[in-house]
């Protein structure tokens, strides 16, 4: 996965919480690119067409609580027109902004493309609403529990990756975690103990991914490509031979949502975030907790210097391979976890493929995120909520047909990738296997 | 593409039996721009898995998804209720059920003797062929992005979008056959090549990494289709459902052997199209230059070939070759765009150009075994209780153990034939 680099920079240190401004391929700072420039004005054009001379009439209406929650709020009326026309003012403001700084020979700080993605966003929602009411509780809540397994998944993208192993079984993982989670939960009666069958499952797909592509040194690409069918593979065939005749073995009691105390009175984010299943409060603490040790620990300084530098991380004793072995089991056990949102999370019974695609859009969240774990997340929310949303905008009509909503992930990391919306640089040592000489 | 005058670092790779005269491990952990380079160091380690790896990694998968069938089978699970008063029973139980279920993959496969007519009896090998046919074409496209060192995960999109281009040539035009027919198979060929060639560009010009382009290419082609077959251009007149008008005849593939079987000419033009690109490949001045950027990039660009058009072109070829695949299945055996129409198609072409080992004559074989299993695994799953996803289970097994030689010769302690196997098995072990 390794974009061209001039040279093995260290570890792009720093908790890089939003994606960072666009800063051009390894380029002196004199000559900045004027990609990221020209993509905002592209953008803003985009947002002058669709969201000012295009808006809709009248005011689309959020509501912004649900029935039962303890702090009633009004209804959120935005005029279509003059919230669009606000939207580009602010779009331009910041291409502007970025361009001046540009030509000065600067790069414009992390709270240009947040700001400028919130706006476009914002306009966005305004526009597909078109004058009809949602409701953004529901819009984020739903969208938080669809971005659970894309959040861990691209964890545990990020734990394997920055180690220096390129994990595309991250798909097999999630699919092994629902369906370890399912049966293990039925079979006992106790959801808690298919939350610990998840990650078991998870990590088992992760260890033949280590075995095959560090201890035999295959492809990483290929092991991860292969395994994602074998397990899919796996799956059916069990789903088919010993759990779509014997439903006791696949009817898993459900984690039901939790609220917490005073967190979830909160108005508006207090039901987003503080009312759902137990998996998602484990989620919030361990992209903490990975984003700490990745950054902040001698552990996560050891991980990083051996996806960066295996050679000197060997050269002061660091056991590379181990190093590499550990970080894909976790990586797998993660993304197992994560499945067991699909299942346990949901209570749903386990289906045939139903991490259908998930996988993928996690590694492009952890990819959009920067190889970073709260990065990760941010992109994870973002791609939950688009899925979210198309749901929701099925129900009302809308100018954008679902497909594209549904493609926006996908897009958005191809440009991503291309360096338009700034350059995702992977470690230096992503995919390369590490032998000793 | 400039004349490739060889430098001494370019291999003459491709002359079977001398694989690794470039002996070429993986780059240098520290350098990146050239990663190509490591599916070449990857194709020569596969390369040096002997007929006998090969044939013994078929085998192992066969027997683990046997041994699968078996203990899932619902008779010797019965059975194994009182293993330790009566171990034969669920062993034999287990036994009938793997060799009842493999008996109906091969005579789904290749011959029916128990069919009711003769034309039955043939029906099953020219399945295999008509299966195969875009497995093998599709196989192409993943192989010849091998040879040349990029990832061609993205077979499945170039695939939709090329049966997407040959269907509405299909059926949306009006024209006499011989015009028609390779109209539309052209327009297959290039939707493909359209869609693979983006890649490359991006490759070349960005340094995008071709495999995450390609994944998320698959699924934005997914949705395309998907967008596509809403609207009045794709979908069948006064359907709501999500499905084209069938092609015209005009454009559709004629029956090789008559109307009671479905092999039809797109198999041969795949057979062609494996000849091309095996001239393309060994014979070619472009292919040459292709392949001497998958061994070794840096030394093609000091021998004055352009890597990044290189990319291009091997993208474009590639997209071609799934957009081919596309094209076949849509105007051979399908006749009607649908959302499945790839089905997994592209994807098992990644393990057919794994087992063809990226090799044109390889690829033919191998999307003839694949196409086989699918077959037979279509009667199988019709006439014992064995679902058909076994078919994925021993495909991935079989990938898994030829990429991994060492793991093979450990368990059938054979020896390491070549002093490349035995420093993989050190430095692991190490």
């Amino acid at each position: 996965m390794t974009t061209p680099t001039t040279a093995p920079v260290p570890a792009s240190g720093g908790p890089a919480g939003a994606p960072a401004a666009g800063d051009g391929p390894a380029a002196p700072a004199d000559r900045l690119s004027p990609r990221t420039a020209i993509t905002y004005a592209v953008l803003t054009a985009l947002a002058l067409v669709l969201f000012a001379l295009n808006a809709p009439d009248g005011s689309s209406r959020f509501r912004l609580s649900g029935g039962n929650d303890a702090v009633q709020l009004p209804e959120l009326p935005l005029p279509g027109a003059a919230f669009g026309w606000l939207v580009v003012l602010v779009c331009l403001g910041v291409t502007l902004w970025v361009e001046r700084e540009r030509r000065a020979g600067r790069r414009a700080g992390v709270w240009a493309p947040a700001v400028f993605a919130a706006a476009w966003l914002a306009g966005f929602l305004v526009w597909v609403v078109a004058g009809q009411t949602i409701s953004l509780v529901g819009l984020l809540a739903g969208g938080l529990v669809l971005s659970v397994p894309i959040v861990l998944g691209a964890l545990g993208g990020v734990v394997s990756e920055r180690a220096g192993v390129v994990n595309i079984a991250i798909e097999g993982q999630l699919l092994a975690g629902a369906f370890g989670a399912a049966v293990v939960a039925s079979a006992t009666g106790s959801a808690y103990a298919g939350l610990v069958a998840a990650p078991l499952a998870g990590a088992a797909v992760g260890l033949l991914l280590a075995l095959f592509a560090i201890r035999y040194v295959v492809n990483q690409i290929i092991v991860g490509v292969v395994l994602n069918v074998l397990v899919i593979g796996l799956t059916n065939y069990l789903f088919t031979t010993l759990l779509s005749g014997n439903p006791s073995l696949n009817s898993p009691p459900g984690l039901l949502p939790v609220a917490v105390p005073l967190l979830s009175d909160i108005p508006l984010l207090g039901p987003v975030l503080f009312n759902q299943s137990i998996i998602v409060y484990i989620t919030y603490a361990l992209v903490a907790v990975v984003h700490v040790a990745l950054f902040r620990t001698r552990w996560g300084l050891r991980v990083r210097a051996v996806g960066e530098h295996p050679k000197a991380a060997d050269t002061v004793g660091i056991d590379v391979n181990r190093t590499r072995f550990i970080n894909v089991v976790l990586s797998g056990a993660l993304a197992g976890l994560g499945g067991a949102m699909l299942t346990l999370g949901v209570g749903l019974a386990f289906g045939e493929e139903m991490s259908a695609g998930k996988g993928y859009i996690a590694l492009a969240a952890m990819i959009f995120g920067r190889y970073t774990p709260i990065g990760a997340l941010v992109a994870a929310l973002l791609f939950g909520v688009a899925t979210n949303l198309q749901d929701i905008l099925a129900s009302i009509a809308t100018p954008v047909p679902s497909q594209f909503l549904l493609m926006a992930p996908y897009l958005a990391t191809v440009f991503a990738v291309a360096g338009l919306v700034g350059r995702v640089r992977a470690p230096a040592a992503d995919g390369e296997p590490y032998v000793k000489q | 593409m400039s004349t490739p005058t060889p430098g001494p670092q370019v291999p003459p790779g491709g002359s079977p039996g001398a694989p690794g005269s470039s002996g070429a491990p993986a780059p240098s952990s520290t350098t990146s721009p050239d990663a190509p380079g490591r599916a070449a160091a990857w194709l020569s380690d596969a390369r040096q898995s002997t007929w006998l790896v090969l044939v013994l990694a078929v085998l192992s998968a066969f027997v683990l998804g046997g041994l699968l069938i078996a203990v899932t089978d619902q008779a010797t699970r019965d059975a194994s209720g009182y293993f330790f008063a009566r171990p034969q029973d669920a062993l034999s139980a287990g036994w009938t059920a793997a060799t009842d279920a493999y008996g109906a993959m091969l005579r789904g496969a290749v011959f029916d003797p128990q069919a009711r007519s003769t034309t039955a009896a043939f029906r099953p090998i020219t399945e295999t062929l008509v299966v195969a046919s875009p497995l093998i074409a599709a196989g192409l496209a993943v192989a010849l992005a091998f040879r040349a060192g990029l990832f061609n995960i993205g077979a499945q999109g170039q695939l939709i979008v090329g049966a997407m281009l040959a269907g509405l040539v299909g059926f949306r035009l009006d024209l006499p056959l011989v015009v028609h027919l390779p109209l539309a198979v052209l327009a297959g060929v290039v939707g493909g090549a359209l869609w693979g060639g983006i890649v490359g560009l991006l490759r070349a010009r960005t340094g995008a990494h071709e495999v995450i382009v390609t994944i998320m290419l698959n699924y934005v082609a997914v949705y395309l289709l998907a967008y596509a077959l809403t609207t009045p251009g794709f979908q069948r007149e006064g359907s709501s459902n999500p499905i084209s008008p069938p092609v015209a005849d005009s454009a559709a593939f004629p029956l090789l052997l008559g109307p009671s079987f479905r092999l039809h000419l797109g198999f041969l033009l795949v057979l062609v199209a494996a000849a091309l690109v095996w001239w393309l490949l060994e014979r070619s001045t472009v292919g040459f230059s292709w392949r001497a950027v998958g061994a070794n990039p840096a030394a093609a660009r000091t021998a004055g070939m352009s890597v990044s058009w290189a990319f291009v072109g091997v993208m474009l070829a590639s997209g071609a070759l799934a957009g081919l695949a596309g094209a076949v299945q849509l105007l051979g055996t399908e006749r009607s765009l649908s959302g499945g129409i790839a089905g997994q198609i592209g994807f098992d072409a990644i393990t057919v150009a794994l087992l063809g080992r990226s090799k044109p004559l390889g690829v033919v074989l191998a999307g003839l075994l694949f196409g086989a299993l699918r077959a037979g695994g279509v009667l199988m799953q019709a006439s014992t209780s064995t679902p058909i996803d076994i078919v994925l289970v021993v495909q991935s097994v079989i990938v898994l153990l030829i990429a991994a030689p060492p793991l093979v010769r450990t368990v059938f302690r054979l020896q390491p034939r070549r002093r490349a196997a035995a420093t993989t098995t050190r430095s692991a072990a190490a």
